[in-house]
């Protein structure tokens, strides 16, 4: 893949995400798994894993993961840029001009109406990455955990991912002792 | 002028920090974004609250259009630039650098344990990041300890709503349709219906 066609895509993804970090996934899945297979299912969902556990803001993360695979470093650079041109444009396009257009009543009803479309899609997306990963009891229970903690208990992600990982190393380094 | 440079080297530095130690996502840099409001006088509470809910209603993620934002308040154009490339550095050195280690050990049997044990959990926290989102976008608060369901009549119509655009994502043949027209009917439906 070009690093422009790299750009472009990230250009689209950073300008349809509404919402926050998440909001990013079922374009992800769209542009990178299903139309142009550059990372499979199981690869985002290691990549958003660590992005959520990582510095910094969980979508720029993940642009940096694939643009890593695409093209090294220079493909992180490229993905990054494009994941922020739009948003970088806009907010200064609000914060010098736009800014009464943010107080009217209809952009607001725009917006939560939009948010049910993003939620639904991510609803979608995640049942996609569910289907794939938990197949059985164990993972299952891994999910379950994880959600409950993060839902129900406030616990921070960062624990989460590192509780899981080291799960993960002892489970494997135990089946093979 | 030695002030507009000594503000613009300050807000590279400071959201560089802000991305190097904000972790779990762009609502992690609030209370980042706070101290400097507080230290250098860029932004009163009031505007911290404004340029949230600006950066959570526009596209892109989170943390990048508060910085952009802050950085534009202080010193114009560059400043918003500047703040905006501070805070993505941090990311795309250490990711860069663990791409690069995983990319290395990604077949072997340790790190292969450790994403099988790692994605069940990660798409548990996702699905709680997606439910919150939920549950703030049909207007409920977030509080599982004393989960009081209030269904208004505003609710119950966003509630439907969603759950027309979830039979729309799930249906095989609408599943195809790519998220901006999804997007597009959400921002029309709210419009009509005044959500």
């Amino acid at each position: 893949m070009s690093l422009f066609k790299l750009y472009l895509m990230f250009l689209k993804i950073g300008s349809l995400m509404i919402g926050g970090g998440y909001s990013m996934l079922p374009l992800l899945i769209r542009e990178l798994v299903e139309r142009n297979g550059i990372i499979t299912e199981d690869e985002l969902t290691d990549y958003m894993a660590v992005a959520q556990c990582t510095p910094g803001v969980i979508a720029v993360n993940t642009a940096t993961f694939v643009g890593y695979k695409v093209r090294k470093l220079i493909g992180s650079i490229v993905a990054t840029l494009g994941v922020i041109t739009v948003p970088t444009i806009l907010i200064i396009l609000i914060a010098a001009v736009l800014k009464p257009l943010m107080e009217y009543e209809i952009v607001e009803h725009i917006f939560a109406g939009i948010r049910l479309a993003v939620c639904a899609l991510i609803t979608a997306s995640v049942y996609k990455l569910f289907r794939k990963s938990v197949t059985n009891v164990t993972t299952f229970v891994l999910f379950l955990l994880a959600f409950l903690f993060v839902a129900v208990g406030g616990v921070s992600p960062v624990f989460i991912v590192l509780g899981a990982a080291i799960t993960g190393l002892a489970w494997g380094g135990l089946k093979k002792c | 002028m030695l002030m507009y440079l000594r503000n613009l080297l300050l807000l590279f530095l400071e959201f560089f920090k802000t991305g190097l130690f904000a972790v779990g996502g762009g609502l992690a840099t609030v209370p980042f974004i706070r101290d400097m409001g507080a230290a250098y006088g860029w932004i009163t509470e009031a505007e911290l609250a404004n340029i949230i809910a600006i950066a959570e209603s526009t596209p892109g993620p989170i943390g990048v259009n508060a910085a952009t934002y802050v950085g534009y308040h202080v010193a114009g154009i560059p400043g918003g630039i500047l703040a905006t490339i501070g805070l993505v550095t941090p990311s795309v050195i250490i990711i860069v650098l663990i791409a690069k280690a995983i990319k290395k050990y990604y077949n072997s049997y340790l790190v292969q344990s450790l994403f099988k044990a790692l994605r069940p959990a990660a798409i548990g926290l996702i699905t709680a990041a997606g439910f919150s989102l939920l549950l703030v976008a049909i207007g409920v608060k977030a509080n599982f300890l004393q989960f009081r369901f209030s269904a208004d009549r505003l609710t119950l119509l966003k509630l439907g709503i969603y759950g027309v655009f979830l039979f729309f994502a799930f249906f095989k043949k609408t599943a195809k349709i790519h998220p901006l027209f999804f997007i597009l009917a959400g921002g029309a439906l709210g419009a009509i219906l005044s959500l």
